[in-house]
């Protein structure tokens, strides 16, 4: 059980977060102009490393607002929490 | 009785009488089930799963392997170890062989849970647990010190759980630990005190003072009862005043047995002989009915066997510190070969280690043997030397994979004494590699499902949601199902009325006078601000800017591949403010869809999302009289079709009520959906209903409901779609639309697969057969025979009722370019027979929309 540090409400049990997947990815400025390869990509393709990763956790159960964590994969190690 | 005189804490003040296997017994208050059983000469326990040979008590504590038992009362409970079951008054246990026996009857204990946080944790309660508990609470600390013994007192300063065992520990030093509170009292356990409790522990600091476990050998015959950990022996002679033998062998391969053979000497028990590998010496085999009664020892080198009488073997192949919670914790074990044990080895968690120096490990494991059949690495499975070379012989080289090959370690026990011997088989099969381990994974001891759910059952389960005029439909005999958490009235029988005559009933009253339904379940949601317009645009399909205040539109999510997820309606109240509503079962998903592109998208927009679900009742009121009722209730509201056209909202005072009516239909008819404030919610419906007592107003539930929509091809999202379907696929292309430059979604409908012609299309399914009811999830083929696998299968029936306004049966069914296949004959392969079905459009009770003005 994650203890993960909401930066509005504190630090609080995984249980009343829900988790948002990769960060930074951002909705394409004009989806029209991109291929649809380019397009799948968005949708579908994410990062997976070994290691730091920055995802997307929404406090679901408290504030519900999302926010950046960086966690690194191997040890469930929270590095960074970020608005 | 082999119970020493004066040796043993147990309270000799107070005999308590069990039963175990149908014989009456008595030990002391103080005993376990194990020790009694050794103190009235009971050595066979049960017997082995597979091989059927007997079982014995191997050890003191939880590593126990074999001494496996179910207790028939005061309450049945499977597979505990008579090791760790204090004995009380009225105990009545049996051997297993292997399998337990839950309970028949509904357990009547409580069962709780308590969140704790503290500064440090200690585990374990011997003489470093305590000194660490005791030393930390000095600082001013918040210290809790749990042992799974029934410790009396701990440390000042310090919060004993005693009868706690810490089964799990999780990521950021969050430990679960298992209480046991009134299990030892019997029949005397207080009903109001929980019999287990769950604690959910997060410290600042963990130390685990878990102690070791010994380590017994592979030998011929080294599971027969009788053979016995060392210092178990020593255990049930110092904690239990128990002999567990009159004449004992000591087996070891290092210094700890010869303190358990001075001990039990002094005791009274005969020592025959102690074999010591380091002298070359090994016991080669046991003899005995049920237990030992002869140990065989020869040298290891080879030579002459000598015999000895023997009623107890002690065995010790050295210590191994408890290290299944660091190993949970992340932490690393190496084995040290100089010491012969394992060690912690680092974690990235604030977790110390305590580790007792005094206990010598070993390297010898295995006795050389020409035949390895009775060597036992795993006592509750079974499972062999020869096994585990078996298990090398087929290529297996991770101990992971011996481990899932032989089953060795997935006891109840997890292989606390077995799993460092089948490692070590390993080893001495492939020769060189290091000693390592299988994965600890939690529960350290087993757990009990009641204590996991604790009072989380039965009602308490999951919240359950009911409307403001659920009482009224109760009162009415309305029979419920559940929608999400939402309690909803499914049709309401009158007198013996089954389903199907309701429903018909129902659907006749909405088709030709007038019914109501509560609709307060829809998920209701409130977007305010001066970009709520501009935002909405960017996530419904359709155009929603362009709505006027007073208007209502229907619309559809999808999610960026182009999947619908939800539909609704959405009604502008202001410039700066819409009302939209979902499904009911999908209102929070659609809340957090919106919170989450405002947030993580479009932070600049100024809109802001409120969920007023449960702000308003609704009330349906359907059908061709249900204008007669409105207006009657409403004197001030022109309700004719032009001053109150469909798709528009009014607010209006009905029955007294300040409300909102919209005038939207979900089935076809002329209907009005009047929202008041949920209190008022019983009393609008109450006034509704009165009114419509000259047309015969009849409730309706959501059966109805499903087969009014089916018949207009109304599609349910999750129903009639499963995350896989386009609007365009349900043949909504016209909620769609080409003039925006982008909304969610829309990209997607270009892709090559969006825009495949044979995608699986909705559409209506009339069974040639009248009467034929299809089965939800049929599956559609073209043929009427069967063809051989893979059958190409077309789509399925996704709704399918009986329709008394269409005189028969019919059904919506997703199939592979259906739109084209209108009017072609598909068949329902439905095990024993094959239904022939016609393809139509998914509407088919009146296409042309005449009813919908009244």
């Amino acid at each position: 059980m994650l203890l993960i540090r909401c930066p509005w409400c504190g630090p609080r049990d995984e249980a009343e977060y829900h988790y948002g997947g990769q960060a930074h990815v951002a909705y394409p400025e004009d989806p029209s102009a991109l291929t649809d390869e380019e397009w799948a990509r968005y949708l579908f393709v994410r990062a997976n490393p070994e290691g730091p990763f920055t995802e997307r956790w929404c406090h679901t159960a408290g504030c519900r607002r999302w926010f950046t964590v960086v966690r690194d994969t191997r040890t469930n190690e929270i590095l960074a929490v970020s608005r | 009785m082999t119970r020493h005189p004066t040796a043993g804490l147990v309270d000799r003040s107070v005999p308590v009488g069990f039963r175990f296997d149908g014989q009456e017994y008595r030990g002391y208050r103080g005993d376990t089930l194990a020790s009694a059983l050794l103190a009235n000469g009971v050595r066979q326990v049960g017997t082995s799963v597979r091989l059927g040979r007997p079982r014995g008590i191997y050890s003191a504590g939880s590593e126990e392997p074999t001494g496996v038992v179910q207790i028939e009362e005061p309450f049945p409970e499977p597979m505990l170890t008579a090791t760790t079951v204090e004995l009380h008054d009225g105990l009545v246990a049996s051997g297993l062989s292997g399998r337990g026996r839950l309970a028949t009857t509904p357990d009547p204990a409580r069962y709780d849970a308590v969140y704790a946080h503290t500064d440090v944790l200690v585990v374990g309660g011997g003489p470093a647990g305590v000194a660490a508990a005791e030393a930390a609470a000095r600082t001013g600390a918040r210290v809790i010190l749990a042992d799974e013994h029934p410790v009396a007192a701990g440390p000042t300063g310090v919060r004993l759980l005693a009868r706690t065992t810490v089964v799990g520990y999780y990521d950021d030093n969050y430990l679960v630990a298992v209480q046991r509170r009134t299990n030892h009292l019997g029949a005397a356990a207080p009903p109001h005190v929980a019999r287990e409790r769950l604690w959910r522990i997060r410290a600042g600091r963990v130390v685990l003072a878990t102690g070791a476990h010994e380590r017994p050998i592979a030998f011929a015959g080294n599971d027969r009862p009788g053979v016995m950990l060392a210092g178990a022996a020593r255990t049930y002679l110092h904690r239990y005043g128990v002999l567990a033998g009159r004449r004992a062998v000591v087996f070891t391969t290092n210094d700890s047995a010869y303190a358990a053979a001075r001990e039990l000497a002094g005791a009274g028990v005969e020592i025959a002989e102690i074999v010591d590998t380091r002298q070359g010496q090994a016991v080669v085999g046991v003899e005995g009915d049920t237990g030992v009664s002869t140990v065989e020892v020869a040298p290891l080198a080879g030579g002459a066997t000598r015999r000895y009488d023997a009623d107890l073997l002690l065995v010790s192949g050295g210590w191994n510190p408890v290290l299944h919670l660091y190993s949970q914790a992340g932490g690393r074990l190496r084995f040290d070969e100089e010491l012969g044990r394992f060690v912690p080895d680092g974690c990235r968690q604030a977790v110390s280690f305590v580790l007792d120096e005094s206990l010598p490990g070993s390297t010898f494991f295995v006795v050389p043997a020409e035949d390895y059949r009775t060597h036992f690495v795993d006592l509750q499975r079974d499972v062999t030397v020869a096994d585990v070379l078996d298990a090398t012989g087929a290529g297996l080289r991770s101990v992971e994979h011996v481990k899932r090959y032989t089953t060795a370690g997935t006891a109840h026990d997890q292989g606390k004494t077995s799993g460092v011997l089948t490692s070590a088989a390993v080893r001495q099969a492939l020769g060189g590699h290091a000693l390592g381990l299988t994965t600890f994974r939690p529960p350290y001891t087993p757990v009990s499902f009641a204590t996991l759910a604790g009072r989380d059952r039965g009602r308490c389960f999951d919240p359950v949601r009911v409307t403001a005029i659920h009482d009224w439909h109760v009162a009415h005999g309305a029979l419920f199902e559940n929608v999400g958490q939402w309690q909803r009235a499914r049709y309401y029988p009158v007198a013996a009325e089954d389903m199907p005559a309701a429903v018909r009933r129902e659907c006749r009253a909405a088709r030709e006078g007038v019914a109501l339904m509560d609709a307060s379940t829809l998920g209701k949601i409130e977007v305010q601000g001066a970009d709520a317009a501009a935002f909405l645009d960017r996530l419904y399909t359709n155009v929603l800017s362009s709505l006027r205040p007073g208007a209502i539109r229907y619309g559809v999510l999808c999610h960026a591949d182009g999947m619908l997820f939800d539909d609704g309606t959405v009604a502008r109240l202001a410039e700066d403010r819409f009302l939209l509503t979902t499904t009911t079962g999908n209102a929070a998903a659609v809340l957090e869809w919106l919170e989450e592109w405002l947030q993580t998208e479009w932070p600049h927009l100024r809109a802001y999302c409120t969920s007023v679900t449960e702000q308003w009742a609704t009330v349906a009121l359907v059908g061709p009289r249900s204008r007669d009722v409105l207006r009657s209730l409403a004197p001030d509201l022109a309700v004719d079709a032009a001053a109150f056209p469909f798709m528009t909202w009014r607010d209006s005072t009905v029955a007294g009520l300040a409300a909102r009516v919209c005038r939207i239909s979900f089935s076809g008819e002329l209907a009005y959906e009047i929202n008041v404030p949920w209190w008022y919610g019983t009393a609008l419906w109450e006034a509704v209903y009165a009114a419509g007592q000259p047309f015969g107003i009849t409730p309706y539930g959501t059966e109805t409901m499903h087969v009014l929509r089916a018949e207009k091809g109304y599609p349910i999202v999750g129903q009639d779609t499963d995350g896989t379907v386009t609007p365009h696929d349900l043949g909504m292309a016209w909620v769609v639309s080409k003039k925006k430059p982008d909304f969610v979604g829309k990209r997607s409908f270009s892709r090559v697969d969006t825009s495949r012609p044979d995608r699986r299309h909705l559409v209506g399914l009339l069974p040639d057969d009248r009467t034929t009811l299809l089965p939800e999830g049929a599956h559609l083929i073209a043929t009427r025979d069967v063809p051989p696998p893979p059958v190409p299968a077309l789509g399925h029936v996704t709704s399918s009722y009986p329709s008394a306004a269409l005189g028969r049966t019919f059904a919506l069914a997703l199939v592979k370019g259906g739109r084209d296949r209108i009017g072609q004959r598909l068949y329902a392969p439905l095990g024993d027979r094959v239904v022939p079905v016609t393809v139509a459009g998914p509407v088919l009770y009146d296409p042309e929309g005449a009813r919908r003005d009244g």
